[in-house]
Order: C-alpha cells, then structure tokens, then sequence
C-alpha cells in the first residue's frame, strides 16, 4: 500500500490532497459497495494525485480507469448506483461536468422523483473545481453554481483537510447523489488530519472564526481567504465571523441566521461568478427570513462575469481574493 | 436479417406471448383513444408495431435481470411485468399509477421487475445500463442488463461511450435497438452514414452486431437468447438490431405523412402480431384459441381502462416528496 494515510493521529498534519484519498480509503474499507471510476485514478493516482494508494490497496475490481467517457462514467455510475454499488466516480476538471451535464442535470437527480421513489441513486461525483492557478478559462471554473440550480443534487465542498476526509464519509454514505468539488487551490493546503471514524454531517455549516462586527459566508477556497482577510481586519479593530457552509445543498440557513443575530451584517464570498452565483440564494434567504437582523446591506464578493483569463493578473483581477474581501467588510462596517 | 435459423419454440409458449403482445396492443390502443378523449395529457410516445421486440427480448431475460428504455416504452413496461392498470393510471395522472403520476408516459418504471425506467433524452440510459451490467458483474449477481433504444439515438456520443466501456469492461449488458426507420419525422438513412445503424457499429467496439427480423416474437427471442448467453458467460455485450416499425406516428400530434403509403402498408402487413398468429397455425394451434388470447387480452385492457379511470387523483402532497431518500424534499435546515 503506497501512500494513504491510515489512522493518522489527531495532532497530525496532512494535505487536502491526501485527505481525498484518505477519505475514500476510510469508506472504500467500511463498505465493499463502495467502488471507484475515472481517467487516470488508478495505478496513476489521479491527475491531481488525489486517488495515490488506491489502487494499490483495493485493486483494479474497486478502482476502474475509464476511457474518457464523461457520460459513460456518470452513466455507468447511475446504473451502479440504482442496482446496489455506492460508486465515487471522478470527473478530473469539474469544467469537464458539462460534457455529461445530461447526467447531473437530468438522469440522476430526477430519476427518484419521476419514479415515485422506487428507485435511489447514492453516488458520488468528485471534481476538481476552480480558480486561481492559472489553467485557463477551461479548466479553471468555479461550477458550484451550476449544480445549485439542479433540485436533487447535494453539493460539498469542503476547505480544510479534515472536512474533506468528513464529508466525504458522509457524501459515500448518503443515500442522496452527491457532487463533491474538491478545490484545485486548496490541494497542497495542510491541516490537522482527521480523527478516526470523522464523519460530518451533510448540511452543518461550520464557524471558522468567531467575530461580532460582520458575519462572511464562505465555502471552499473562499474560506481560508475569509480567514486571512479576518486577520488583517482584526488589526483595525474589526471582528470577522467567519462561517464555512461546507454544503450548498443542503444549506444550513439557521447557521447563517444564528451568527446575523450576533453580527448584523452579511458578506458572502462566492468564487463563481456574480450572476447566477450561490450567494444570490444565501442572500434571497436572509432577505426573506432574516431582514430585521442586518443593520446594513447584504454584499456579494464573487467571480467578475467573464470567462477566466489566463495570466496570473488577469485572473486575480476577476476572482475573489483578500484585498477584495477586505475592502467588502470594510464598506460593510462603515454603513 | 438473423442468419441462424429460430430455434422450435412450443405452442403454448408462443401462444402466451401472443397474448403478451395483444395485452401491449390494447393498452396503446387504450392510451390512445383515452388521449383523444382528454383523459390523458401531455404526450404519449407509443410502440404500437414494436411489441415482437419487448415480449421476444423479455421472455429470453431472469426476472431479476434489468432492463432501460426510452421515452417510447410503454411495450417494455408491460412486458416486464407493469400492469396495464399501473401504466393507464399513470398516463391519467392517477395516484395509483407506477410511478404515482410523478414519471407519465415517458418515464414508466417498475423497479421491482427489474424496468428500471425510461428516459426520455435520447440515448441517456445506454451508459446507465453499462452502469447496471457493471454492478451485477461487481457482485457476481449473474444478471445482465439491457438497453432498448431507437436507431436515432445511434447517433448520439452516449451510444458510442456506452458500447466501448461495456466492450473494454466486458460488461454483461445487450444494446437492443428497435430500429423502425425514423428519428422523430427523419429517416433515419438520410442522417447516418452506414445502412445499420446499430449493428453495423458493433465491430468498431469490438462486439459482435446482430440484425434480426424485429417483428418477429420468435427471432428476437432467438437473438436476444444468444446474447444474454455470451453476456452471462463473460464473454460481453451485443449489439442487437431488431427491424421494425411503428404504426403510429412519433408521438401523439404527428400523423406521420412523411411515410410512403406503400412503406406502410408493407410493414402492417408484417404486424407482429400476425406474424405470431400465422406462426401459430403453422405449429397447429386453431383459430378459436388465438381468437380466445386476444379476447383475454382485450377483457384485461377494458377492465384496467375502468380501475384506472376510478381511481384517485394524483395527490398534490405527493409534489414534496421523493426528492431525497429520506422521502421529502427539504434542501435547507
Ligand atoms: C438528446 C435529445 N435530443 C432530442 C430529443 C428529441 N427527440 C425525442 S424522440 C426523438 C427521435 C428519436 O428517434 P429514435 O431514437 O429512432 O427512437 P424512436 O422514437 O423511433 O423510438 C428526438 C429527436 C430528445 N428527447 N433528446
């Protein structure tokens, strides 16, 4: 067995990539249901070396290469998934969705509904998503906000190393199709390596940081960007509440609701871009069930609406980044 | 056409599934004139003319073996084991539909016979049959998979993904295609280069492509036997391209004018339904006891036609539910 990490000890650091792996390891060893597909996740370990270990550790009857077929594997996943496997199928840039959007937009979310609950589809789809890294308008989208608009569909996307191997657990248990956006940015990220049996429920939001002056809602890369910005604003007296959605759907409003209680006012940091972002919800809901808690305007922080540029100035003039989430908060407290 | 020639099939054999196929022709015919009365909306895809394909296929399958079909799948739901009376309530949005009047025509489903569902973007669920074939072979359940499709959805990349993953993976899964020479109102000839569109791309996947005489309950059968045998072996997936034709247009608002008349009438004069009854007198059966399977049949069409129609409306509640496994539809806490 190569290199996933097993019964790493709580004081123990890891990466998010590692973290991947160690996930599905976790649950791949809990239930033999669990099985895996994708171009390269085998003897490879995954373009983003996401997958290193498995292979080696389960063979190549639970860890299958696939042609690049994006249909056929979300496909092929479906048909698993509604005849008694748990399949984990990855699509390797979470751009590459929208060759088998069919899949996440019509066939898996709908085929419970439509067929009044006779059949279930608990699968989960990983893609590495976003910006931030230079790879081009193709294969650096932040699409969290295309599987926003698809009832059926849970979204994670976790920001720390931990969470991954949580959620993970709990997207391979859940009964619900799952898309998992694993960060691009965020893969070399280190952290304190989950404890043994760390699952996290699906829908609790996490507080990153406690603050009283501005609640800023985050989710993924989002978030330790959140958390830098807190830092700086800290120094000039402002007191960030950081919170980690952790899942868009299912979205935890009373997490939301509960820290604009304590702070008033609300930023939403998104990567995706503005028009159509999740933010736009999160903001609808607290406009709907929370008005009377915010004493000032709800702002979005999100991706400008152009495709992403290449060049490293381009790109971080279109996308969220500190400076940007910084100034945010900064107008926020002075209204 | 299949080269080999149908194996002997008994009497009593072929005359139930004679019967099968009137009970399919009944409940088009039902849906149909239903549809004319208002009583079913939206639209019905129906395979009148096709039944041959869905009763030969189905009789040469386990009842745990699954099956994926399209839009136009009303056939393949009976045959499986959905009763006229699920699929009629169904169409008429009645609580007691298969599907509790949340798939309608297009998506008929009964899971519990193994129809896993009918999808209704085209070509959708040949990957989705590759999918099952592939969990069967992972549990060494011994079941195979099959996926009933048109000749236009050859045409679409889920075809070709589908056949060479289940190829490389030596999936026990069938890609049966029901071609009857039309797309929508397109024949189906003038938007695809090779003169078969199914078979004929079979060897490029490295599986072999059989065409059989579709209208004919005992050759399909034939055909789809085999191909399950080399599925279940290990041996993988076929392809199998069964001829046929639908009497109806493509769906409920088109009258299907763009058809030659002479086309038309060659091909019901190949009624599936005559072919099985003229095979059966050749085998000795009489006249009288085909006459008493289509009266049986009729009498079962007419009296699930009454229960659908007295049953329950579909109940608004049952919006909010089915999204989630936990049976509701809660996105938020
Ligand atoms: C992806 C997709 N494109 C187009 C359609 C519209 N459409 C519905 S049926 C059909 C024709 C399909 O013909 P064929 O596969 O031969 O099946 P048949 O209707 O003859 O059974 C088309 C184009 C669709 N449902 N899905």
């Amino acid at each position: 067995m190569a290199n996933v990490r097993t019964g790493a000890g709580d004081s123990d650091v890891t990466t998010y990539r590692d973290a991947v792996a160690e996930g599905i390891a976790r649950e791949m060893r809990r239930d033999e249901r669990v099985v895996c597909l994708g171009e390269d996740i085998g003897a490879a370990g995954g373009v983003f070396k996401t997958t290193v270990g498995l292979f080696d550790e389960f063979g190549p009857e639970r860890v299958w290469d696939t042609p690049i077929s994006e249909q056929a594997i979300v496909g092929a996943a479906m048909g698993a998934a509604m005849t008694g496997m748990r399949p984990v199928a990855e699509i390797m840039f979470s751009d590459f969705l929208a060759c088998c959007w069919d899949y996440l937009a019509n066939e898996i979310p709908k085929a419970r509904y439509m067929t009044g609950g006779q059949v279930t589809v608990p699968l989960v789809v990983r893609t590495a998503n976003g910006g931030g890294l230079g790879f081009g308008a193709q294969h650096s989208q932040s699409v969290e906000n295309w599987a926003l608009a698809v009832p059926g569909l849970k979204i994670v996307a976790p920001s720390t190393p931990a969470d991954v191997v949580g959620l993970m657990a709990s997207a391979i248990r859940s009964d619900d199709p799952v898309v998992f956006f694993e960060h691009k940015g965020l893969f070399a990220s280190k952290g304190a390596a989950a404890p043994p049996e760390h699952a996290i429920p699906l829908g609790k939001a996490n507080i990153a940081r406690t603050g009283t002056d501005v609640t800023v809602v985050a989710l993924a890369a989002t978030v330790p960007m959140a958390l830098e910005a807190a830092e700086r604003l800290h120094g000039d007296g402002i007191s960030v509440e950081v919170v980690d959605l952790r899942c868009l759907i299912p979205l935890d409003v009373s997490t939301v609701l509960a820290s604009l209680e304590r702070t008033s006012r609300l930023l939403v940091v998104e990567e995706n871009p503005y028009q159509g972002g999740w933010g736009a919800t999160v903001a609808s809901v607290v406009a709907d069930e929370g008005f009377e808690l915010l004493d000032a305007p709800v702002r979005r922080v999100a991706g400008d609406n152009v495709p992403l540029p290449f060049a490293d100035a381009l790109e971080q003039q279109v996308i969220p980044t500190v400076d940007k989430v910084v100034a945010a908060v900064r107008r926020l407290v002075s209204y | 056409m299949s080269t080999e020639a149908a194996a002997p099939v008994d009497a009593a054999t072929l005359l139930g599934w004679y019967e099968q196929m009137a009970v399919i022709r009944g409940t088009e015919k039902a849906a149909h004139d239903l549809f004319l009365r208002g009583l079913v909306k939206g639209t019905t895809h129906l395979a009148a003319g096709h039944e041959a394909v869905a009763v030969g296929a189905s009789a040469a399958l386990r009842p745990d073996d699954y099956v994926f079909a399209t839009y136009r799948g009303h056939h393949h739901a009976i045959a499986r084991g959905a009763t006229p009376e699920g699929c009629l309530a169904e169409l008429m949005q009645r609580h007691t539909g298969v599907c509790r009047a949340k798939g309608g025509s297009m998506h008929l489903t009964q899971a519990d016979h193994g129809m896993m569902g009918s999808y209704a973007i085209v070509g959708a669920h040949l990957p989705m049959a590759a999918g099952a074939a592939w969990s069967a072979k992972l549990r060494g359940s011994g079941q195979v998979a099959v996926a009933f499709f048109g000749d236009g959805a050859t045409n679409i990349g889920a075809f070709h993904e589908a056949l060479n993953l289940a190829a490389v993976w030596k999936l026990p899964v069938l890609f049966v295609c029901e071609n009857n020479r039309y797309m929508e109102y397109t024949a189906i000839h003038t938007v695809t280069a090779v003169p078969n569109p199914a078979a004929d791309r079979a060897a490029a996947n490295g599986m072999p492509g059989v065409v059989v005489d579709g209208n004919d309950v005992v050759a399909v059968h034939d055909a789809v036997a085999r191909a399950v045998e080399r599925a279940r072996s290990g041996a993988g997936p076929t392809v199998v391209e069964a001829l046929t034709y639908r009497h109806f247009g493509h769906s409920r608002t088109d009258p299907a004018t763009y058809r030659p008349v002479e086309e038309v009438e060659e091909w019901m004069a190949r009624d599936p339904l005559l072919v099985a009854r003229s095979r059966l007198l050749g085998e000795g059966a009489t006249e009288a006891q085909l006459d008493a399977a289509a009266e049986r049949a009729a009498a079962e069409v007419t009296a699930a036609v009454r229960a659908a129609q007295a049953a329950p409306p579909a109940d608004p509640a049952d919006a909010y539910t089915d999204v989630w496994a936990d049976g509701g539809a809660a996105w938020r806490t």
